[in-house]
């Protein structure tokens, strides 16, 4: 777009005049936008950076420049806790490497060369490995309940946990969309309109009062787990209407021909549907995941302890009140490396797949 | 003709092995009746443990205590006088009408400011292009929830209190007890100025549909546009002229510690609409903008080369085919909003959820609760999705397959 006025390897100036001062209103809509930034960037870059208080013991040098400087000493002071929440101080190192194998897990799913079925017993081992680690209990780490879990690990877990457990399901439900049994199609369309149609929080506090109802007298499960139960259900939800999506652009000349070999229906859905479905939903699938990772925020509001809330504890102590804009800058920062890395994958991957099908339809 | 055959060749399969394993539709009607039963099963299981709960820890069912007193008080209800004294039920609707208030408000200005940025990014002056693109990824990367707290703390934490109030303009004054700024004074021309603009929204229509049947015969071209919007905007205006154009102000003054008088914008409710608002945009703005990407270019050089005016290209040409694009993913926009609007209930703004969460803490009664707040948020997806299937059956391209 910004090309459409100089030709590509102009000179800098010709690409300046080309795409800023190309008319009169341009040209005066770039200076009056370039004053706005200058001023608005100015002050913040001093309130950021030059003035910003980045350590102390305790929160007088920040109550001192308060308006001047940030006061990033606070996310200096509460880092640990903001990351790990309150589990046992001297176990930090494990959470810390249950964040490293996430994310190394992560990253390699995202790379195309490791798609296969073994990733899927990778990630088992992996989750399993984490288990260990957080649990302990064996190997001579000390047993840590999940009431202690907190921070950012927590907000990994809830997610990448929650999409773990909710893409199966939702590819059942997308597949009993589109049955040919009513039955099969109406529960799931009540169920996925059901859960597309409240708020996630509903559904959250539901979890949190409504299902110790719902179990047998005596039993009864954490709050942990019936908060990541509600976040499967409601995952599902979503994510099988992207998979529904995928199946839609599956050509029915595929299922005919599936038809006219005889296959039966889980075959014809396992070998020859669901791979191309899946495969052109995988762009949108990251963006439910992404939309998915920043609601495991919500769970701030039923009171478990993940980044959000660790981040709003770590403000609600007396000595730190009143630094809510440094904590909640922070706060974005981290949401926004993990949200802004999945998009640009799913961007990067949407843009090969295209030129993938492109060349095939040349080839053919 | 095929698929006569093919249904005649099942009917006389059926016919043959008509209760026999071997029969599809035998084996789908085992299915469906054992997932059915599974399910009425699970339901029944869950219903009978619920009822054995309430029982063991003595709450009540039902939906009585909406007739109680619900006891609390609400920190605003601009529509209707609240007072602790009154029941559950009218609780209940203060916080539809908060609810309704913020998602309205919302909607208007998200699509405003979604539209202005959605044309800013596809911008040829690359300055403009960036800032709304970076607008755009770094809003949508981050949750509303974390950026409701971050506007939140900026008004209740970094605003000074009334008597320092920030003035940037006459009579508004910015502060951490929320925004104030002047009203007219209540006159009785507001009712007929309103009264007016319905008078004058259906004379617009009226004149429109004359005007597509006059062209339809004639060939003569009204100007709808100019016409309505003298007729939208006229009408108010001269019933505001005929009453002697009151422009009388109620100006908020600084009474004590607070200010009095004047329209207010309390805290909650402000970071609330900053939040919805701004988060809201950037989606709208994706969807403007691949909406007007949608339209081929040849659609706007044909429209020129048949000597229509730039602005009938417009209306008659470009934006029906935008719109299609565009309309569906607004209302879900739209729909988002409207259940984001929820998270209200994070930072105390009592909306539908925040009441519901307060009435079932007191009275235990959870279920009862957690049905309210879901009747009404289905209530209000399915009529949306209701209104979405009419107009796609109305835009939708004659003959083209759905």
């Amino acid at each position: 777009m910004s090309a459409r006025h100089a030709p590509a390897g102009a000179s800098p100036l010709s690409w300046i005049i080309g795409n800023l001062f190309y008319s009169v209103p341009s040209a005066l809509a770039t200076l009056l936008l370039a004053y706005l930034a200058w001023k608005a960037i100015v002050p913040f870059v001093d309130w950021a950076f030059v003035n910003a208080i980045w350590s102390a013991p305790d929160s007088k040098p920040c109550r001192e420049a308060r308006g001047a400087g940030a006061c990033w000493a606070l996310i200096t002071e509460k880092h640990r806790f903001i990351l790990f929440g309150t589990y046992p101080y001297e176990q930090h190192w494990r959470p810390a490497l249950g964040i490293l194998l996430l994310i190394a897990l992560y990253v390699v799913s995202a790379m195309r060369r490791f798609w296969r079925p073994a990733l899927a017993g990778v990630w088992l081992a992996g989750l399993a490995l984490i288990g260990v680690l957080m649990w302990g209990g064996v190997f001579g780490l000390p047993y840590v309940e999940n009431e202690r879990w907190g921070g950012l690990m927590l907000t990994l877990l809830l997610a990448t946990i929650g999409i773990a457990f909710a893409f199966p399901l939702s590819i059942v439900l997308a597949l009993g969309r589109r049955s040919d049994m009513p039955a099969v199609r109406v529960l799931c369309v009540g169920y996925i309109e059901l859960i597309r149609g409240v708020p996630l929080i509903s559904l959250l506090i539901m979890a949190s009062v409504m299902l110790p109802l719902f179990l047998p007298e005596g039993l009864s499960i954490d709050k942990l787990l019936r908060a990541q139960i509600a976040m499967i259900l409601f995952a599902a939800a979503y994510l099988a209407e992207v998979v529904r999506g995928g199946l839609q652009a599956v050509p029915q000349g595929q299922v005919e021909a599936a038809d006219a070999m005889g296959l039966s229906y889980w075959k014809k859905t396992l070998l020859i549907v669901l791979p191309q479905a899946l495969r052109v939903s995988i762009p949108p699938l990251v963006n439910t995941f992404i939309g998915f990772f920043k609601d495991t925020s919500l769970v701030v509001i039923i009171g478990l302890f993940d980044l959000l809330t660790s981040i709003k504890v770590s403000i609600a102590e007396p000595a730190w009140t009143g630094f809510g804009v440094e904590a909640y800058i922070f706060a974005s920062l981290v949401y926004f490396a993990f949200c802004y890395a999945m998009s640009q994958y799913s961007q990067n991957l949407e843009r090969e797949l295209a030129r993938g099908r492109a060349h095939y339809l040349r080839e053919n | 003709m095929a698929g006569d055959s093919r249904q005649g060749a099942r009917a006389a399969a059926q016919r043959r092995a008509a209760w026999s394993l071997n029969n599809p539709g035998v084996r789908a009607l085992i299915y469906q009746v054992a997932l059915v039963a599974a399910v009425l099963l699970g339901v029944w299981y869950l219903a009978s443990n619920t009822a054995h709960n309430l029982e063991v820890r003595k709450i009540a069912s039902g939906f009585g205590f909406l007739g109680r007193e619900a006891g609390f008080e609400i920190g605003e209800s601009p529509f209707t006088a609240y007072g602790a004294a009154d029941t559950y039920r009218k609780a209940f609707v203060v916080g539809l009408l908060n609810t309704f208030r913020v998602a309205l408000i919302g909607i208007v200005l998200a699509t405003l400011i979604g539209t202005l940025i959605g044309l800013a990014r596809l911008s040829h002056n690359w300055l403009i292009a960036k800032i709304s693109s970076g607008y755009i990824e770094t809003v949508r990367n981050i949750p509303l929830l974390v950026q409701l707290f971050f506007w939140y703390a900026i008004i209740s934490e970094n605003l000074p209190g009334p008597r320092e109030a920030l003035n940037p303009l006459p009579g508004v004054y910015l502060s951490n007890r929320g925004i104030v700024f002047p009203v007219f004074a209540s006159h009785p021309v507001h009712v007929w100025m309103g009264v007016t603009l319905l008078a004058g929204i259906a004379a617009a229509w009226l004149v429109a549909r004359w005007a597509r049947a006059r062209q339809a015969r004639t060939g003569q071209i009204f100007p709808v546009f100019s016409t309505g919007a003298a007729l939208i905007l006229g009408l108010p205006l001269v019933a505001f002229l005929a009453a002697g154009a009151p422009t009388a102000l109620n100006r908020p003054e600084l009474a004590g510690f607070n200010f009095a008088g004047g329209g207010v914008l309390t805290p909650e409710f402000a970071a609330l609409l900053a939040g919805l608002t701004l988060y809201t945009a950037a989606f709208i703005a994706e969807i403007v903008r691949a909406g007007i990407i949608a339209v081929d270019r040849g659609q706007f050089e044909a429209a020129a080369a048949l000597g229509l005016r730039p602005r009938r290209v417009m209306r008659l040409v470009i934006l029906p085919q935008a719109l299609r694009v565009i309309v569906p993913p607004m209302t879900s926009q739209y729909l988002n909003l409207t259940k984001n609007s929820s998270l209200a209930v994070a930072i105390g703004y009592p909306d539908l959820v925040s009441i519901a969460n307060t009435a079932m803490n007191q009275t235990g009664q959870a279920i009862e609760g957690i049905a309210v707040i879901m009747a009404v948020y289905l209530t209000i997806s399915l009529s949306i999705s209701a209104f979405m299937n009419w107009y796609n059956a109305r835009i939708a391209l004659k003959g083209a397959r759905r």
